[in-house]
Order: C-alpha cells, then sequence, then structure tokens
C-alpha cells in the first residue's frame, strides 16, 4: 500500500489475481467491486481488515484478513520459565485476562498433578465470572454503538470501572492483573474485596434490566439485528463456533456444565439459550448470561465468608515459599532460589484444558519436555476460531448488517492474533 | 442413544496398521494415526455411533526438534454426545507428503489449518486458501519452530541513534 502523491489516498498495488478463487468470477469481469474494510476502522473491533467483494451494497464474498496484532506469544512463552509467561497470558485477550491466567494455570496443574485449596478455587470463580461480565460490558457498550443504540457505550464503561476496581484491589492492576498462579492465587483476597463485591451484586441487576430495555425496546436495534446472520446449530457445531455465539443457535453446550473445572459443578446457575441463531439471539444470550454470573458470584461470596483456608498450595516443588519464611528456614531459602531461578521441572507429557471464556472455548494446549521451560504452548481462542465463520455468517447481507455480524460474534484481535 | 466405544480399539479394529500407537497421560487419551488416512480416520471418529466426535476443537503442531519424525500435528475433537476429548497426532517431517486439509469435514479446519503452515510450516493438500494467515505473505521461514530464533530489536538511545537508523531506512519516510 502506499499513497497517492496527489490525492494522498491509499492506493492498493496488488495484483486481483492473488484474489483468484477468493472471491467469485464477477470481480474479474468488473460486475462487483473489491472493497477494503479496515483494519482501522472503528466498528471492526480492533484492527480486522476485511476484503469485501460487493454488489450494490450486497456483500457476496468477504474475506477477512488477520494478524495485525501478532506478537509471538506463544514463541515468546517458550522461552521463559512456566511461571513467568503468565503475565503474557493477560495480553491476549486484554478483556478476559482472568480467564486466560486461569487456563493457563488450569494447564499448569493438570501437567503438574498440583491441588488447589478450596478458597483459591471458589475466589477463581468468582473473578473469572466478574470478568465474564466485564467482558460482555464492553461487547455490550461497542456492539450497540455500532448498530445505532449509542447511550450503551457509556453506561458500560462506567460499570466496567466498578469492575477494574476490585482488579486493581486484588492484583494491584485493572487490567493486566496476573493474579492466578499454579497452584492458587498471588495473595489472599483484601478485606474489601466483599464490600466491593457485594456493591456489584447490589447495583447491577437493576442495572443489566435496563440495557436489556434500553437496547430489546429499541426499535432500530431489533429491526438491524433480528434475522441477521442466521446459522444453523449443525452449521454453527461445523465451523467450531463456542460461546454465546453457539448457543445462540440453541446448542447447549457450556463447558462450565458439560466438563466442570475450579469447583464450577458447586455452583447452580442456567444456561440461556437462543433460538434463532441470529445476531439478536446471540445478543440475548450474552444478556442473560450476565444475569447467571452474578448468581454465580453471590454463591461464591457466601462460600468464601465460610472457606478461610490457605489461598495457595503449600507443594514447595512449584510453588514459592511465603516471603516470612525465609528469614527462618534454610529449605526455604533454597526453594525460594531454585524456584526463581531454574524454575520447575514438570514431568514430560502433553496436555490440552479448556475453559468457558466469555467468547467461548478457552483452550490451552502445553507440552512438556521436562526441561523448566514449556516446549510448546498453545492457545486455542475462541475469537479466531470464531471469526473464521465471518465468510459464512456475512455472505449476501447488506454491508451495513456486516457490522452487527462482527458485533456478534465478540471478538478481541489480541485473542485472535496471539 | 448408543452406548460410547472405547475409540483406541475401535480405531485399530477398524484401521488396523494406521493406528501407528497411542498414550495415555493425565487421563487424556492420544491416538497417532498415519497422515494419509487422516480423513478416513476423523470421518469414522465424527460420523460412528457410539464416537461422534462432533467439533474439532483445535489443531496445532508440535517440534519435536531434534528428533524424528520431526513434527506432531494434534487434532483436538470433541464429543457433544458423550462428553469426552480425544487427540488424534500426526507425525510428519520436512518432505514428506502434505497432509490432507480437514476443511471438508469441518470448514472450522480452514483458519487452524493455515495457522499450523504459516508457524510451523506443515503443508496440507485439498486446502481451500493455503496462505500465510498471522505473518506477512513474503515472509521467510516459520517461526514457530525450534530452529527459528527469537528475535529482539536493539533500543534507539542517542547514543546509537545513527546506528541503529543506518538499518531503517523506511523509518524515515
Amino acid at each position: 500500500m502506499t499513497a497517492d502523491p496527489q490525492t494522498h489516498h491509499a492506493v492498493w498495488e496488488g495484483n486481483i489475481e492473488e484474489l483468484k478463487g477468493l472471491v467469485s468470477e464477477k470481480a474479474f469481469t468488473g460486475e462487483s467491486m473489491i472493497l477494503n474494510m479496515g483494519p482501522q476502522h472503528p466498528s471492526t473491533h480492533g484492527v480486522l481488515r476485511v476484503i469485501l467483494e460487493l454488489e450494490g451494497e450486497e456483500v457476496l464474498s468477504c474475506i477477512p484478513d488477520v494478524g495485525f496484532l501478532h506478537t509471538g506469544i506463544e514463541k515468546n512463552m517458550e522461552y521463559k520459565t512456566y511461571e513467568k509467561s503468565i503475565v503474557m497470558t493477560d495480553r491476549m485477550d486484554y478483556l478476559n485476562p482472568m480467564g486466560n491466567g486461569l487456563v493457563y494455570c488450569l494447564a499448569m496443574e493438570k501437567l503438574f498433578e498440583l491441588d488447589v485449596p478450596m478458597r483459591a478455587q471458589i475466589a477463581r470463580v468468582v473473578l473469572a465470572e466478574l470478568t465474564r461480565i466485564n467482558s460482555h460490558l464492553v461487547w455490550m457498550g461497542i456492539g450497540g454503538l455500532d448498530l445505532g443504540v449509542t447511550s450503551t457505550m457509556t453506561y458500560a464503561f462506567r460499570e466496567r470501572e466498578v469492575l477494574l476496581d476490585i482488579f486493581e484491589m486484588v492484583s494491584g492492576q485493572r487490567m493486566m492483573s496476573t493474579y492466578f498462579r499454579p497452584g492458587g492465587l498471588w495473595r489472599d483476597l483484601p478485606d474489601e474485596f466483599e464490600g466491593a463485591v457485594q456493591n456489584v451484586l447490589d447495583t447491577f441487576p437493576a442495572k443489566i434490566d435496563d440495557y436489556d430495555k434500553i437496547i430489546t425496546q429499541n426499535p432500530v436495534f431489533v429491526d438491524r439485528t433480528q434475522g441477521i446472520g442466521f446459522i444453523s446449530a449443525e452449521d454453527a457445531v461445523a465451523y467450531g463456533l463456542t460461546g454465546a455465539a453457539l448457543r445462540g443457535s440453541g446448542v447447549n453446550w457450556d463447558i462450565r456444565k458439560a466438563m466442570p473445572y475450579s469447583s464450577y459443578e458447586q455452583f447452580e446457575f442456567d444456561v440461556p439459550l437462543g433460538q434463532h441463531g441470529d445476531v439478536y439471539d446471540r445478543f440475548i444470550v450474552r444478556i442473560a448470561e450476565m444475569r447467571q454470573s452474578l448468581r454465580i458470584i453471590e454463591q461464591g461470596m457466601k462460600r468464601l465468608q465460610k472457606e478461610k483456608g490457605p489461598f495457595r498450595s503449600d507443594n514447595r516443588k512449584y510453588v514459592p515459599p511465603p516471603r516470612a519464611e525465609l528469614g527462618r528456614s534454610m529449605e526455604a531459602v533454597i526453594h525460594h532460589f531454585k524456584l526463581w531461578t531454574e524454575g520447575f521441572r514438570p514431568p514430560k507429557g502433553e496436555v490440552y484444558v479448556s475453559i468457558e471464556g466469555p467468547r467461548g472455548e478457552l483452550g490451552c494446549f502445553l507440552a512438556s519436555d521436562g526441561s523448566p521451560n514449556p516446549m510448546r504452548v498453545h492457545f486455542r481462542t475462541p475469537s479466531f476460531v470464531n471469526l473464521s465463520a465471518l465468510e459464512k455468517l456475512a455472505k449476501n447481507h447488506m454491508i451495513a448488517d456486516l457490522v452487527g455480524i462482527i458485533g456478534s460474534i465478540d471478538i478481541v484481535l489480541g485473542d485472535c492474533d496471539r | 442413544m448408543s452406548h460410547p466405544l472405547d475409540p483406541k480399539q475401535t480405531l485399530i479394529d477398524t484401521f488396523g496398521d494406521a493406528v501407528e500407537g497411542s498414550e495415555e497421560f493425565r487421563g487424556e487419551l492420544t491416538v497417532i494415526v498415519k497422515a494419509e488416512k487422516i480423513i478416513e480416520v476423523a470421518q469414522h471418529l465424527r460420523d460412528a455411533e457410539g464416537l461422534k466426535y462432533n467439533l474439532l476443537s483445535d489443531i496445532t503442531a508440535v517440534d519435536y526438534y531434534p528428533a524424528e519424525p520431526r513434527f506432531g500435528l494434534c487434532y483436538h475433537l470433541y464429543s457433544m454426545a458423550f462428553n469426552r476429548r480425544l487427540r488424534i497426532k500426526v507425525l510428519w517431517s520436512d518432505g514428506d507428503a502434505p497432509v490432507p486439509s480437514m476443511t471438508k469435514l469441518w470448514p472450522s479446519a480452514n483458519w487452524e489449518e493455515r495457522e499450523a503452515y504459516d508457524m510451523m510450516g506443515i503443508v496440507f493438500s485439498g486446502h481451500p486458501d493455503m496462505r500465510r494467515i498471522f505473518m506477512p505473505d513474503d515472509w521467510q521461514g516459520y517461526p514457530q519452530r525450534k530452529d527459528y530464533p527469537l528475535g529482539y530489536e536493539t533500543v534507539q538511545f542517542s547514543f546509537n541513534y545513527d546506528e541503529i537508523a543506518k538499518h531503517k531506512p523506511f523509518a524515515k519516510k
């Protein structure tokens, strides 16, 4: 891409032959138009570039182009010890940092056969659900903005601020928390945590009802979303859609129910389902999910009051000793030195763990060769797989609908490109 | 509803020699199959009664350098009917015949295989759109391989400003 010296508009120097097989024959005879959208387009939710083939305003084919945010996180993790790469997981899906940390820690714990104390498991559930609400709020704000409900944006970001304050309270960081560690948590939950979460539980239900009304009673929004971006249940599974995008099509599959992790089996909640598989249903499912998350948080907070045990495993082969022990115990000093210089040497093997992230199945594949650095870390990120279905979803829709469809599959490009 | 079948035994019974081995680690079953049979195996796993692995969660590759065969291409399958996972692994080295593409069975394999090609250099046959996905189209090499070094960039300070600016003729444009 270079700039035209007279107009300063970007000029594409590529050859149309490069698109052969990806767009229809009409593009080569000039009957349809090739249009580039992104990567700086505001409604593509980050740096997504889509090459569109248009006939009038109708999308004949659409080719998503990703990789603008590729940062080589998986490669970088191979050069760090297991524990030191947790910080990088936060930076993949920046709206779901706790979830990324959780799946990586769960994969490590499965590989090491490391037990997690109950208090830490419940705290993880509570924080993962707060993160889910945080992520859904941003999605709702931006998705509404795309589709003519401009006020949701300011409301959503106002509410999100309350949640970010809680993350800052527990971890010291608003977004990149790095709070979950193998074997438990970085430190115990602070005393103020309970009051802050209680505030969320008291105020959020009414607010979510408000947003539900703002969105579902807005005729512009309803007209622009119902019947748009339809995908059937069979197609959704074949295209690997997961999370709300799958449940919007009526497939009842939630990893929290199907393969519970981190004590989710002890919580009561429902899995909201859609019926039609269109943009509107995916919206409704996510709004309902926020209410279910609040239910889980409420149960979790009750249990945290009783569960006062340790917050981290005391297996000293993997978990460094608390600072206070270093002054008293020679063994603690040795463990501390060993774990922070060389790291630990897990057994050889390969594990795959997945959790239900806000966007769908978030998986972590971890291969160990017995050395202190992982041999291979791979994240199965929901944004990446869900976005690959965009071609199918956007076909034969208006270009204005495309914006709503991209919003409805809820992508985060940092999650997609890694 | 039929009963769940043991995937490893079923594959050995149905495909015989195509199954090269299996591993079990931390309750996860991995079945290693020959690359040329991967489509038949996957189709059987997806459609047969008692297996029904209907969701292709993930495709990824591991570089076992310097071991041979060098790459392990892992397919993570999930069965919604029986709520269980299975890992199918194909061992592959540079110069082997391309691995048949899974896109006809699961459209979701399209991008996953492009990623395996882009990062590891594993070649697929019958793929509709075999381009790089993350790296630029003219990129040399496959970044996720073990013999591909981790890159870095020297930070530009006042004392080495000119030296680094020399390497970046495009930065000034």
